[in-house]
C-alpha cells in the first residue's frame, strides 16, 4: 500500500521521472546526493521498538530550527544597547508587522527547548543510551546541554527587563565567589564594575553569534556518531547483533520512510502543544516570562524575589540548599561547587553504571527507585527554586539535593549488587 | 521481603508528595488588601475608547505610553477617526504617527515627585488590570502624605489623587471605637476624619456594646467618597476605573485579540493534519511486522 502513495506521488508521467533521474546522476557525478540519503535514511536501520520516549530528540531539533529562525528575525529589530534594548524588544511586539509571534515563538521556544531536553536525557537515563558504545554520543550531548544553559543565561540578559538585569547580576556575582580570582573574575564577565551595556554587548555577541554556531556544529556531531553506532532502544540491546543475509539488522527498519512519517506525527503534536503555549499564554502564568521582564532594568530596584527562569530552578535550589561555610570559605562559594557538580555529574554516567543490562525494564528495584527518586528530587528542587528562600524550603531542598547526588554516587555500588531481569534476544513491544 | 519494600517506595513518595503540598500552600501571597474582582474585556470598544478619553485627560501628563503610537491605538480601538484624534485625544500637537509620550519632563518630574513617574504601556503585565482596578479606587485622603492622599493597594504611592473631581473627596471607612474617658462614655474614634461618612459605622449601638480596641489597629476595610464632592456618582467612578484597566490591559499587550483568535485557527488546522499524519503513519506502519509484546518476568512498580 506504501509503495503505492509513494508510486502514486512519483510517476506524474514517465518523461518527467526520466528528467529526475537524469538530474540525480548530475548531482551525483559532482555531490554525494544519494549515497549520503541512503546512509542516513533509506538505509539507515533504526530499531523498530520506539516508544513515545524516542521522539524529543527530533522535537530537540525542530526547537532548534524555530530558535534559529526567530531569533534571526528578532535581530533585525533588536538594539543592543542599555538604552535602546528594552524599547526595541517592545517595539517589535507593539509596532513590528507579526513582531509578538516571533518574539512569542522565541520565547516559548526558550522553554520548549528545555522541556523536551530534559525528557530526551530522562530517556538517556532510563534506556541506558549513555552507555557502551554511546559514550561520546552522551557527552556531546551534555556539551549541548551546556552550551544550551549558557545560551538561555546570554539571552535571558537581552530584553533588558528587571529580571533579566538582575538575574544576570545575581549569576555573575556567583563567580565573585570564587577565592582569590573571584571579583576580578566578575568583574572580566562583565566588562566592566556593574552589569551595563557593555555587558549586554557581549551577550548579545555571544547569544547570536558565538553559542548558535557551537550549538549547532555539536548537534551535528551528535548525530553523526549516533548514526555511527546506530540507536539504542527500550530494551537497550544492540539490533546490529542480529543482521539477515544482506546485513540488515533483523530488528530495524529504514529511517526513512518509517521513522519520518511517525516523527512527523509527533512533531504536529509537538506543535499543537507549543502553540497553544504561544497563542494562549505566552507568559505560561509568569514561568516563561516572567512580570518583572514588563519593567525596564533598573539597578537602583530589585524585583520583590528574584528567581530564575523554570529550567535553572533545580539547581539554583542547590546553590541556595549550601548555607554553611566549610574551611574559611562562603557558604555562597560551596553552592556554587555543588551547583556546578551537579550540572556536570551526569558526564560521569557512562562510568558509573556498572549493571550488566542497559535499560531500566531489566534493572533491578534499586534501580528504579534510584531513577524515581531522582526525577522527583529534580521537581521539588525546580519547584523549590521558584520560591523565595524559607527554613522549611532550605531544608527540603537539602534533602533533594542529597537525594540528586546519591543517584549518581552510589551507582557504581546498586547497578553492581542488584538482581537484573533477563534481556530479551530480540526487541519487544513497540507500536 | 517484597512487600515491605513496596510499602518503603510508597511511603517515601507519599512523603515526598506531603512535602511538596506544604510546601505549595506556605506560599505567601504579597499583599493584605484585598483586590476586588476585575474581568478585562478587549471586544467592549466602548469602554476601551472611554479608557483611553480617560487616560489622556488624567494619566498622560505624567505617565507616558511610549512603545506605542497614536495612530495604532487609534486603528485598534474601532478606527478612530484621524480628525477625532488630533481634536480630542492628541494634546501635545505631536502627528498622529508619535509615539504616546508625556509632555512633563524627566527633569521636571524628578524635582516635582522624586523620580519619574513610570510608563504605564505595560503596567497591567507587571501587575494586573485587576490591580490597577482597584489601584484606582482605593485613593483616600492622608494628611500625613506629601499629596494629602494614600492608597490601599500601593501604600505610600508618591502621587495624587488624579481622578479625585470624578470621584469626590475619598475617606477611610473605619470600624472600631476607643473608650477614651470611660466615665464620660463619650466614644470617640481614633481616626480623625470620619466626620460625614459615619453611617456605616454603628455609630448608635450603646457603648456597652462596642468592641473597644484596647490598643488593637482600628480597622478601615473600605474607602468610599463624601457624597456631592465629585462630578460621578460611585457607579459612575468604578465604570471609569474599569475603563482605564480596561484600557492598560489592551495597550500591555496590543496582539491579544489577534492572537488569540488565530491561535483557534493554527490549532485547528493543526489538529486536522495531525490526523491526516497519523494515517500516514499507520499506513506505512502496516508492512512492519510487529515485535512480541514484552513479557514481565515479575510484577514490579514499571516505569
Amino acid at each position: 500500500m506504501s509503495e503505492l502513495i509513494l508510486g502514486s506521488l512519483m510517476s506524474d508521467s514517465l518523461e518527467n521521472r526520466g528528467l529526475i533521474k537524469r538530474s540525480m546522476t548530475w548531482i551525483d557525478q559532482r555531490f554525494p546526493w544519494t549515497p549520503t540519503f541512503e546512509k542516513h535514511a533509506s538505509k539507515y536501520y533504526a530499531p523498530k521498538n520506539f516508544n513515545v520516549w524516542y521522539v524529543f530528540g527530533v522535537l530537540a531539533f525542530v526547537v532548534l530550527i524555530i530558535q534559529l529562525l526567530t531569533g534571526l528575525f528578532l535581530t533585525m529589530n533588536y538594539v543592543p544597547t542599555a538604552e535602546g534594548a528594552f524599547g526595541s524588544v517592545e517595539y517589535s511586539m507593539h509596532e513590528v508587522s507579526w513582531g509578538w509571534l516571533i518574539r512569542y515563538a522565541h520565547s516559548t521556544g526558550a522553554s520548549a527547548f528545555f522541556v523536551v531536553i530534559y525528557l530526551h536525557m530522562f530517556r538517556g537515563f532510563a534506556y541506558g543510551s549513555y552507555r557502551k558504545p554511546r559514550e561520546l554520543i552522551w557527552l556531546i550531548g551534555m556539551g549541548i546541554y551546556l552550551v544550551l544553559m549558557a545560551e538561555g543565561f546570554f539571552g535571558y540578559l537581552l530584553p533588558w527587563g528587571n529580571m533579566s538585569y538582575w538575574g544576570a547580576e545575581v549569576i555573575v556575582s556567583l563567580f565573585g565567589a570564587i577565592p582569590i580570582v573571584g571579583a576580578d573574575l566578575a568583574e572580566w564577565i562583565r566588562g566592566d564594575y556593574v552589569l551595563s551595556s557593555i555587558t549586554l554587548n557581549r551577550f548579545f555577541a555571544l547569544h547570536v553569534f558565538a553559542l548558535p554556531g557551537v550549538l549547532v556544529v555539536l548537534v551535528f556531531v551528535h548525530m553523526v556518531a549516533l548514526h555511527h553506532v546506530g540507536s539504542n532502544n527500550p530494551d537497550g540491546i544492540e539490533i546490529k547483533d542480529k543482521k539477515d543475509e544482506k546485513g540488515v539488522p533483523l530488528d530495524g527498519i529504514p529511517f526513512h520512510p518509517y521513522y519520518t512519517v511517525h516523527d512527523f506525527f509527533a512533531v504536529i503534536v509537538f506543535l499543537i502543544a507549543f502553540c497553544a503555549v504561544m497563542f494562549f499564554a505566552p507568559e505560561m502564568f509568569g514561568y516563561f516570562i516572567e512580570k518583572p521582564n514588563f519593567q525596564i532594568a533598573n539597578p537602583i530596584a530589585t524585583p520583590e524575589h528574584i528567581a530564575p527562569v523554570w529550567y535553572y530552578t533545580p539547581f539554583y535550589a542547590m546553590l541556595r540548599a549550601v548555607t554553611f561555610p566549610l574551611f574559611g570559605l562562603d557558604a555562597k562559594f560551596w553552592g556554587l561547587v555543588v551547583m556546578a557538580g551537579a550540572i556536570l555529574i551526569p558526564l560521569a554516567l557512562p562510568w558509573l553504571d556498572k549493571s550488566p543490562v542497559k535499560s531500566i525494564r531489566y534493572k533491578g528495584r534499586i534501580s528504579k527507585f534510584m531513577l524515581g527518586m531522582l526525577v522527583v528530587s529534580f521537581i521539588v528542587l525546580g519547584y523549590l527554586g521558584t520560591q523565595p528562600p524559607s527554613g522549611f524550603g532550605t531544608a527540603t531542598a537539602q534533602i533533594g539535593t542529597l537525594v540528586y547526588f546519591l543517584y549518581f554516587i552510589l551507582m557504581p555500588w546498586y547497578t553492581r549488587r542488584e538482581k537484573t531481569k533477563p534481556v530479551p534476544e530480540r526487541v519487544t513491544g513497540g507500536h | 521481603m517484597r512487600h515491605s519494600s513496596v510499602l518503603t517506595i510508597a511511603q517515601i513518595f507519599g512523603s515526598i508528595i506531603a512535602v511538596f503540598i506544604g510546601a505549595c500552600l506556605s506560599a505567601a501571597s504579597d499583599s493584605d488588601w484585598e483586590l476586588e474582582p476585575m474581568k478585562p474585556n478587549l471586544k467592549d470598544k466602548a469602554s476601551l475608547q472611554r479608557g483611553l478619553g480617560l487616560y489622556v485627560n488624567f494619566c498622560l501628563g505624567c505617565h507616558s505610553l511610549q512603545y506605542r503610537r497614536y495612530e495604532r491605538t487609534a486603528r485598534d480601538l474601532g478606527d478612530i477617526h484621524k480628525d477625532d484624534m488630533l481634536d480630542y485625544v492628541i494634546f501635545t500637537g505631536q502627528p498622529i504617527g508619535d509615539y504616546m509620550y508625556s509632555s512633563m519632563s524627566k527633569e521636571d518630574a524628578k524635582s516635582w515627585f522624586g523620580a519619574a513617574p513610570p510608563d504605564l504601556t505595560m503596567v497591567t503585565r507587571v501587575r494586573s488590570p485587576k490591580w490597577v482596578y482597584n489601584f484606582l479606587k482605593t485613593f483616600y485622603m492622608d494628611d500625613e502624605r506629601p499629596f494629602g492622599v494614600n492608597n490601599k493597594v500601593f501604600p505610600n504611592v508618591g502621587m495624587p489623587h488624579v481622578l479625585l473631581p470624578l470621584q469626590g473627596i475619598p475617606e477611610e471607612i473605619c470600624y472600631g471605637y476607643e473608650a477614651v474617658d470611660l466615665l464620660a462614655r463619650e466614644p470617640i474614634l481614633r481616626e480623625k476624619k470620619l466626620e460625614g461618612i459615619l453611617t456605616r459605622t454603628d455609630r448608635d449601638t450603646p457603648i456597652e456594646q462596642l468592641d473597644p480596641l484596647e490598643g488593637r489597629e482600628l480597622n478601615c476595610p473600605e474607602v468610599a467618597a463624601i457624597p456631592g464632592t465629585g462630578l460621578y456618582t460611585p457607579e459612575q467612578f468604578d465604570q471609569a476605573a474599569y475603563d482605564i484597566a480596561n484600557f492598560l490591559h489592551y495597550m500591555g499587550d496590543p496582539s491579544r485579540e489577534v492572537r488569540v483568535s488565530m491561535g483557534r485557527y493554527v490549532i485547528g488546522f493543526l489538529v486536522i493534519l495531525m490526523i491526516f499524519a497519523y494515517i500516514l503513519k499507520r499506513e506505512f506502519w502496516k508492512d512492519v511486522p510487529k515485535s512480541p509484546r514484552r513479557v514481565r518476568e515479575e510484577h514490579t512498580t514499571e516505569l
